[in-house]
């Protein structure tokens, strides 16, 4: 005979104010096999929870139904209370009467009634639960870091000092990211390489550090605690262990044309390259589009110079595969192309830059040395305009709706920076809005305004167009209700940033979410951050949203944290609701395994009796519990009917069925 | 006919959101006809969103828009200045009566020296 308890949550006024609690918590105690049924203002508020201890303490209770949020809030909560008071953490069921009632339905009768319809659909399935019990699996010590900018550069190393063992895998020839390539940052101005270098540096020397750069991730199986991963390592025709980075090759070769992606393809680099100065690791690359050697067999300087033997050119990708207990994904961003704003003439015009180029131009190890001049002629600008927000908050299709976040810092810092050392040039920075949250932000716009007297104008230009060997910047100035036009010789985009797209293929191989952005989608966009709704899978930097450097390092540390928690534990508790099969009815015919995206299903030959002495080996399904994640795509891939859920068995949610269609 | 039915009307004809404006003035920065308007284009949506069509339906702009829809090609957020103007002065058009375009005289008055644009507002009012 079973005992159900029904605990009905008010939720403060959350679902209290639309639903008439005390009515369901009534209408539901009728119920056959309730016993109990109360209601309450925080279910899960200590004193809710001592609540329902008591009741299965005093009733004996079977099973509780916990009418309140979604169980992906408190589910957790609930199965902890019953377990500490004896009962099978799997005897709790949630009715979700907030998210799905309360908050979408604004008649209180209607919303009544469907919570009373839930609690017994939650009765119903309750009735047919059966105890589970979880098995363990042991984690893996080791992490994965995708990404090799700012966010995993923080990440692995707070990872490496708690005594874990971390490996970085960068798609470029070396880590650094984007921050490698500014000139200053906002709001301190101190030099980015002076202090990412170092760290870059840190992450080689840390022995708990492999770095994997010219490197993708080729696949990923596995799960929480036991991800298999393989890894491509790109042919770079260097032998990383040889070279010494001593450049000797980058002056012999005589293929000096390539475009110099550091610099942002502003200047040209040769075949065989290091990609700058402070590269981590600091190891030469050859591009084979551009290498003599390797389209037609003439040249091989490169190898004659080199004194170490480290050039290769027929090394081949190589792919490795390594085990890991998580995975960091710091796969950061880029700006957006420009093929959409033509008005601004970044395709015609050399001298209409992006804010990323312009750092190039600034930085003393760039294309210009550091002097400011432009693309062009090379002659020093005496009058430039900043254009904000090219592509942000645009819901015309042509940019992204949301915004970046960075660009209204990072303007007022060039635009102070330029009036600093070149302080006879003019600076205008046309905005919509200054957004400047954070701490000694706004007084650092403010510093530009009033210090350093850059005229910022409130409107969006209109066009950008030549003549007279000026680019003519035609604007609204609303504040004057102007049109205004503004001779310039350099015209600066704040380009939006949007994530890198390599991480739609990663979040496919991790099965993380993903929003229609590209970011991915946080476990909780406020209390679990830093963590994929993927056990296991965890988010540093701009691959989960736009954010500046102080709040990546925040977040990359705050990610850090989660994953050394996981580590540190030596077993995880599994999934008790796995799949299983129906040996009598599964046929064989691999389906469940091919759709299965953990790997969990592997097929037995096995004796079955049939009767009369006689027996018959068929082959069947297994599932191994501590692999499965109870994903539910095999039962219903399933075209025999064997394969089903614990937890969530066909009967179970055909008894759900039942009792919400059931007056 | 009352006011707030015409501006009712006119957001309707014009099909334009003006809620979703975010204030950038980028409608107004690219319009070629911009000094000959006394109610700038990005005048239009916040006044028709306030309500002030009496102000709208005695702007000069209506005459001296030229139609040719950069602002709406422009716009970051979708809205379109321009079909605000074209419904107001269609409005306005049609308050004073009697000058409705037939399409069927439309090829008798095209000769080289109408601008295309007009040509285009012509249909696009043909079109409602």
């Amino acid at each position: 005979m079973q005992k159900i308890g029904v605990f009905v949550c008010w939720c403060g006024s959350n679902i209290a104010a639309t639903v008439d609690v005390k009515k369901v918590a009534e209408v539901l105690k009728a119920e056959p096999g309730v016993v109990i049924s109360e209601n309450y203002q925080y279910m899960c508020s200590e004193n809710g929870q001592a609540l329902i201890r008591n009741a299965i303490k005093e009733h004996g209770l079977t099973g509780v139904v916990v009418c309140s949020c979604s169980p992906r809030m408190h589910e957790a909560t609930f199965r902890k209370t019953c377990e500490s008071a004896g009962l099978n953490p799997y005897m709790v069921e949630i009715a979700n009467i907030r998210e799905q009632c309360s908050w979408i339905h604004k008649d209180i009768e209607e919303a009544t009634e469907k919570a009373i319809i839930l609690g017994r659909s939650a009765i119903a399935k309750l009735k047919l639960n059966a105890p589970l019990t979880s098995g363990e699996s042991a984690v893996v010590k080791r992490a994965l870091v995708i990404g090799g900018g700012i966010a995993g550069i923080q990440s692995a190393l707070d990872i490496a000092e708690a005594g874990f063992e971390v490996d970085i895998v960068e798609q470029s020839p070396t880590i650094g990211g984007n921050m490698a390539k500014l000139d200053k940052t906002f709001p301190t101005l101190d030099c980015a390489a002076c202090i990412l270098t170092p760290k870059m540096v840190d992450c080689a020397q840390n022995e708990k550090i492999d770095i994997m750069t010219f490197s993708e991730i080729e696949s990923v199986k596995g799960f929480v605690g036991n991800f298999k991963v393989q890894i491509r390592r790109k042919a770079r025709f260097v032998d990383e262990k040889k070279c010494t980075g001593c450049g000797e090759c980058m002056q012999k070769c005589p293929s000096k044309k390539g475009l110099n992606d550091f610099n942002m393809g502003l200047n040209t680099r040769p075949a065989i390259y290091i990609p700058f100065a402070q590269a981590i690791p600091n190891v030469a690359i050859i591009d084979p589009e551009q290498c003599l050697k390797i389209k037609n067999g003439k040249c091989g300087l490169c190898a004659m110079k080199c004194n170490v033997n480290a050039i290769d050119y027929t090394q081949k990708d190589e792919i490795i595969e390594r085990e890991y207990g998580a995975i960091v994904v710091a796969t950061g961003y880029k700006p957006i192309s420009l093929e959409n704003f033509n008005e601004y003439g970044y395709s015609s015009y050399k001298d209409v830059v992006t804010s990323l180029e312009l750092e190039r131009l600034m930085n003393a190890a760039g294309p210009s040395d550091g002097h400011l001049v432009r693309p062009s002629d090379h002659k020093e600008p005496k009058v430039i305009t900043f254009i904000q927000c090219v592509g942000s908050r645009d819901t015309s299709g042509c940019g992204k709706p949301y915004c970046s976040k960075i660009c209204c810092m990072y303007t007022a810092k060039h635009a102070m920076l330029i009036r600093e050392k070149y302080p006879d040039t003019e600076v205008h920075v046309f905005y919509i809005d200054v957004r400047t949250p954070g701490k000694n932000y706004d007084e650092f716009f403010r510093r530009a305004v009033e210090q350093y007297g850059v005229d910022y104008i409130k409107g969006m230009v209109g066009k950008v167009y030549e003549e007279n060997g000026k680019l003519m910047v035609q604007g609204s100035d609303l504040i004057n209700n102007e049109q205004v036009v503004i001779p310039s010789d350099l015209v600066v985009l704040a380009a939006a940033i949007e994530p890198n797209p390599s991480v739609r293929n990663i979040a496919t191989m991790v099965t993380a979410s993903i929003d229609t952005n590209n970011f991915l989608t946080e476990a909780h966009a406020k209390l679990r951050p830093v963590e994929s709704p993927t056990a296991g899978i965890f988010l540093s930097g701009v691959c989960q949203g736009p954010k500046d450097i102080p709040e990546t390092v925040s977040q990359a540390s705050a990610c850090a944290a989660k994953v050394i928690g996981l580590l540190a534990k030596d077993k995880l508790k599994c999934n008790a609701c796995v799949s299983h099969s129906d040996e009598m009815l599964c046929t064989g015919c691999s389906v469940c395994a091919n759709v299965c995206p953990y790997g969990a299903i592997t097929y037995v030959d096995k004796e079955f009796r049939l009767g009369g002495g006689k027996t018959e080996v068929r082959r069947v399904a297994t599932v191994n519990d501590a692999v499965c994640q109870g994903c539910g795509a095999c039962t219903v891939a399933c075209p025999s009917g064997a394969m089903d859920l614990k937890g969530f068995s066909n009967k179970q949610i055909m008894a759900e069925v039942d009792a919400i269609c059931k007056r | 006919m009352e006011k707030n039915e015409i501006v009712r009307l006119v957001k309707e004809r014009s099909g334009t959101d003006a809620r979703k404006c975010m204030k950038c003035g980028k409608c107004s920065g690219r319009c070629p006809a911009y000094h000959d308007m006394d109610i700038k284009p990005h005048q239009f949506v916040s006044y028709i969103e306030k309500g002030e069509i009496d102000k709208l339906m005695q702007s000069k702009s209506l005459y001296t828009c030229l139609s040719c829809f950069a602002c709406v090609e422009r716009c970051p957020r979708g809205v379109a200045p321009a079909n605000v103007i074209e419904a107001v002065r269609q409005e306005v058009i049609r308050q004073q009566g009697g000058n409705k375009i037939m399409a069927e005289t439309v090829p008798s008055m095209i000769d080289e020296t109408i601008p295309q644009q007009l040509l285009v507002s012509m249909f696009r009012k043909l079109n409602k």
